[in-house]
């Protein structure tokens, strides 16, 4: 028989991209730039802060960016995106009055409201950056929702450090700990050398914060493992995963990671249900 | 308790030591002050000191004639500064400077070692220490040379 | 499971004629099952004609052949290795096109072509429960897809209760047949009796009814509904095949370093026939499609495996690099974490995975493999 459907489904969107124009562009490293978009039909998207859209560059293809914008803020949307494939090349190459498709927003987000009252660890490493610009600049816009803040940022080297003049500014402020650290100093580099592992022993850690943790996989195992350490929860430690996106809304299957839908479930997932499946090669 | 033994409970390297093991060892240390800029340790010089950092930054390089060469790692309060010390024949592998005024406690090599070997138990516990120092400093090392944010993330 | 009274009539084979007719009068394109090939294929028919008639399969692991059955059944084969799901899950689809307008701003354009108003005639309980699935992946869902939500909604269903298990069937095992209980708007149960074959017909739904309203037929007596029982009742004794299922999600959970992954990894070709021919299996690629003259470009959904080698690929690598890894991620997936995901198994038990196998692995001997050594690690890792 067919199937007793509530609503009629019309529209595609969000499997249809909606036109989006480039309305700023900011390069952030050599490799790194960010992109301020606006719907060209005058449309807003509400989203939170950890969430992506799959940007479309024309007859190229779609790929899964991170919003590092404040969601709190009006305006065009940032995304951050890095060149390293096909797609994000040519996002890259995209400017001020050229247009593309954005499909969104999809996933998780990083659960700030259930964060508020209490203390947060937020640990960067390289353009892992990106995403948690988007709650660091909501927090910021409601600090006195948060205790303790805690930031931990690590780099490859201080040219490849993205945002530098908001890093500044945040490290400027007395109400948040900023940590920038570089795996690689250059000459003349006075801050902190070593991988944000080595950071996170001197932090303020309330064993009963929330910590926020976005970059390669390597490094968000080993920094997870180190705020555990330091007496955090499993199920208050949040990451970012990723894995080959493609529909986004989990019907395509690329991005299962054991029962876990990236794309759907996360990408912010909490350690407690992440470390299980990372520990299995392969899966 | 004498005072520096009081100090050193706090700092991370020593925590939940041997109270008896931590005056033996304050016997050999003394607080002091390195003023920015001071050039702390010289590769190949003799290692007969050790640091346990309670305040200011300490930057780890080496010298390379000609060229001005980017830090290798920084030491910060809560770290300890020196283990060459520990393992013949007693030299220095790298250069360390005070990038702050440095707060320290600093413990004479000779005098480490001798209480070391005339108490094994003790000798025993500041060598596991050390180790765990060691095997902190190589995982860092060896995840920095995965060049994690690099073009190709590797992770 | 006995027949349900009340809703019964019976019809000949005269009457299946009259119903598709019926339902091709009504704006139907009926699918049926169809000799094609030297196998059976889901196409659309115009008349009862063109059922096979007296054909019936031999089915084992990597085995398939149609056979001559000696009657007129015109249902009396197994699992076709085709499937109902590309009428409702096409292998491509045109999700939607871009241009550039004249200010070089890109346009995109859904692309809803008018969905086509299907009848399948003969669908196997297995086959009914996999159409059930998947609606969980695309129908019922936070986003349902259009393509697939357009020809489900005014999909007429005609289940075929099973009367012909094959070698490689255990749907019994998976709780999905040889009977369907719901789900249609008719279902049929053949009963070869007598000279003709008849058709026990049970009425599963309105639209059924008003169907059944048009064409002549005759209400079910007594022993017709039993007769019909005592078809799938048979049926259930003679699977090919069986799968315990205790606890089957946990028992593959704790067993992913298994050495029997090794084993079946030196078999499988990574070839993706199982994904293919599984009427459960849903996952695809988006592919960029741009017009030979530039102009446009679409984009195209279409059907992928997690079998192939880049299926899992991020930048700087692929995640499932070895046959061992895709081989385990079909196979927990399947029988294990689909539970998680969508509620249900995902695995009907039609065995199509196991005829179509080019090498027979047999994913009932798999799982039945591990659970009887389960715990076991491998002791290298791989």
């Amino acid at each position: 028989m067919g199937l007793p459907m509530a609503a009629e489904v019309q529209a595609r969107a969000p499997l249809t991209p909606v036109t989006h124009r480039v309305v700023g562009r900011r390069d952030e490293t050599a490799d790194v730039v960010t992109l301020l978009l606006e719907a060209t039909d005058g449309s807003r998207l509400r989203y939170s802060a950890g969430q992506f859209n799959m940007l479309y560059a024309y007859a190229v293809g779609e790929v899964a960016i991170s919003i590092s914008a404040n969601p709190v803020d009006d305006g065009p949307i940032a995304h951050t995106v890095r060149n390293v494939g096909t797609v994000s090349r040519a996002l890259c190459g995209l400017h001020p009055g050229d247009s593309l498709g954005l499909r969104g927003p999809f996933g998780s987000d990083w659960g700030l409201d259930s964060a508020a009252g209490g203390d947060l660890v937020i640990v960067a490493g390289g353009i892992g950056l990106a995403p948690l610009r988007s709650v660091i600049t909501q927090v910021i816009s409601q600090r006195q929702r948060f205790g303790d803040v805690e930031i931990v940022i690590g780099t490859r080297t201080p040219e490849e450090l993205a945002f530098k003049d908001e890093v500044s500014a945040w490290r400027e402020r007395d109400d948040l700990s900023v940590h920038v650290t570089v795996d690689r100093a250059t000459p003349g580099w006075r801050g902190t050398v070593g991988v944000v592992t080595t950071v996170l022993p001197r932090i303020h850690c309330d064993p009963a914060g929330v910590a926020l943790i976005c970059g390669p996989e390597v490094m968000m195992r080993f920094t997870a493992l180190a705020l555990l350490e330091r007496g955090m929860q499993a199920a208050k430690i949040r990451v970012s995963m990723e894995r080959n996106m493609q529909c986004a809304v989990a019907q395509c299957g690329h991005c299962q990671l054991g029962s876990v839908f990236v794309c759907a479930d996360g990408p912010v997932l909490t350690w407690e249900r992440v470390e299980p499946l990372l520990s299995v090669r392969q899966l | 308790m004498n005072a520096l033994a009081d100090e050193l409970t706090a700092h991370r390297f020593f925590a939940r030591m041997d109270a008896a093991h931590l005056e033996v060892l304050t016997g050999c240390g003394r607080n002091v002050v390195i003023r920015a800029g001071t050039s702390i340790i010289r590769e190949g010089e003799p290692a007969d000191s050790f640091w346990a950092i309670r305040a200011g930054r300490v930057a780890l390089g080496v010298t390379v004639p000609g060229r001005e060469m980017p830090t290798l790692g920084t030491l910060h309060a809560g770290d300890v500064l020196g283990w060459a010390w520990l393992f013949p024949p007693y030299r220095w592998h790298f250069d360390a400077d005070a990038l702050d005024d440095v707060h320290a406690v600093v413990f004479d090599a000779v005098c480490l070692r001798g209480k070391c070997e005339a108490d094994p138990a003790l000798g025993f516990d500041l060598a596991k220490r050390v180790a765990g120092v060691l095997g902190e400093r190589l995982h860092a090392a060896r995840i920095r040379l995965l060049d994690l944010y690099g073009p190709s993330d590797g992770g | 499971m006995a027949v349900a009274s009340g809703t019964t009539m019976t019809l000949d084979v005269e009457g299946l004629d009259a119903l598709i007719a019926n339902l091709r009068g009504r704006g139907y394109t009926v699918i049926a099952p169809s000799v094609r090939d030297g196998s059976i294929g889901y196409e659309a028919v115009t008349s009862a004609a063109q059922l096979p008639r007296g054909v019936g399969d031999e089915q084992g692991p990597a085995h398939y052949r149609l056979r001559d059955r000696g009657d007129d059944a015109r249902f009396g084969f197994a699992t076709a290795p085709a499937s109902w799901k590309r009428h409702l899950y096409p292998p491509a689809t045109t999700l939607w096109r871009a241009h550039r307008d004249r200010e070089g701003m890109l346009v995109f354009e859904e692309t809803q072509a008018p969905p086509p108003r299907y009848a399948f005639l003969g669908v196997r309980a297995c086959e009914l429960a996999a159409i059930l699935i998947q609606d969980r992946v695309f129908a019922t869902s936070a986003h349902p897809d259009p393509t697939y939500a357009a020809r489900r909604r005014d999909l007429f269903i005609i289940a075929v209760q099973c009367g012909s298990p094959s070698g490689v069937c255990f749907c019994t095992s998976m709780g999905t047949g040889p009977r369907s209980t719901e789900g249609f708007d008719l279902a049929l149960t053949e009963l070869l009796d007598s000279a003709e074959p008849s058709y026990v017909v049970e009425i599963g739904t309105p639209a059924g009814q008003e169907v059944m309203a048009g064409i002549a037929a005759q209400t079910a007596t007594d022993r017709d509904r039993a007769a019909a029982t005592a078809v799938t009742d048979q049926a259930s004794k003679r699977m090919g095949r069986e799968m315990d299922t205790r606890d089957l999600p946990a028992l593959l959970h704790r067993n992913l370093e298994h050495p029997r992954w090794g084993d079946v990894a030196a078999r499988c070709l990574s070839c993706g026939n199982c994904t293919n021919a599984c009427p459960t299996c849903f996952c695809s690629d988006d592919i960029e499609l741009e017009a030979a003259d530039g102009e446009s470009t679409s984009r195209v959904r279409e059907w992928a495996s997690c079998f192939s080698r880049e299926f899992s690929y991020i930048h700087g690598g692929t995640v499932r690099q070895t046959t061992r890894s895709r081989y385990r991620q079909w196979m927990t997936h399947k029988l294990g974490t689909w539970w998680e995901q969508f509620g249900t198994s995902g695995c009907v038990g039609c065995g199509r995975c196991i005829a179509w196998c080019p090498v027979g692995i047999d994913i009932t001997e798999e799982a039945a493999a591990i659970r009887a050594t389960d715990g076991t690690r491998a002791d290298a890792k791989r």
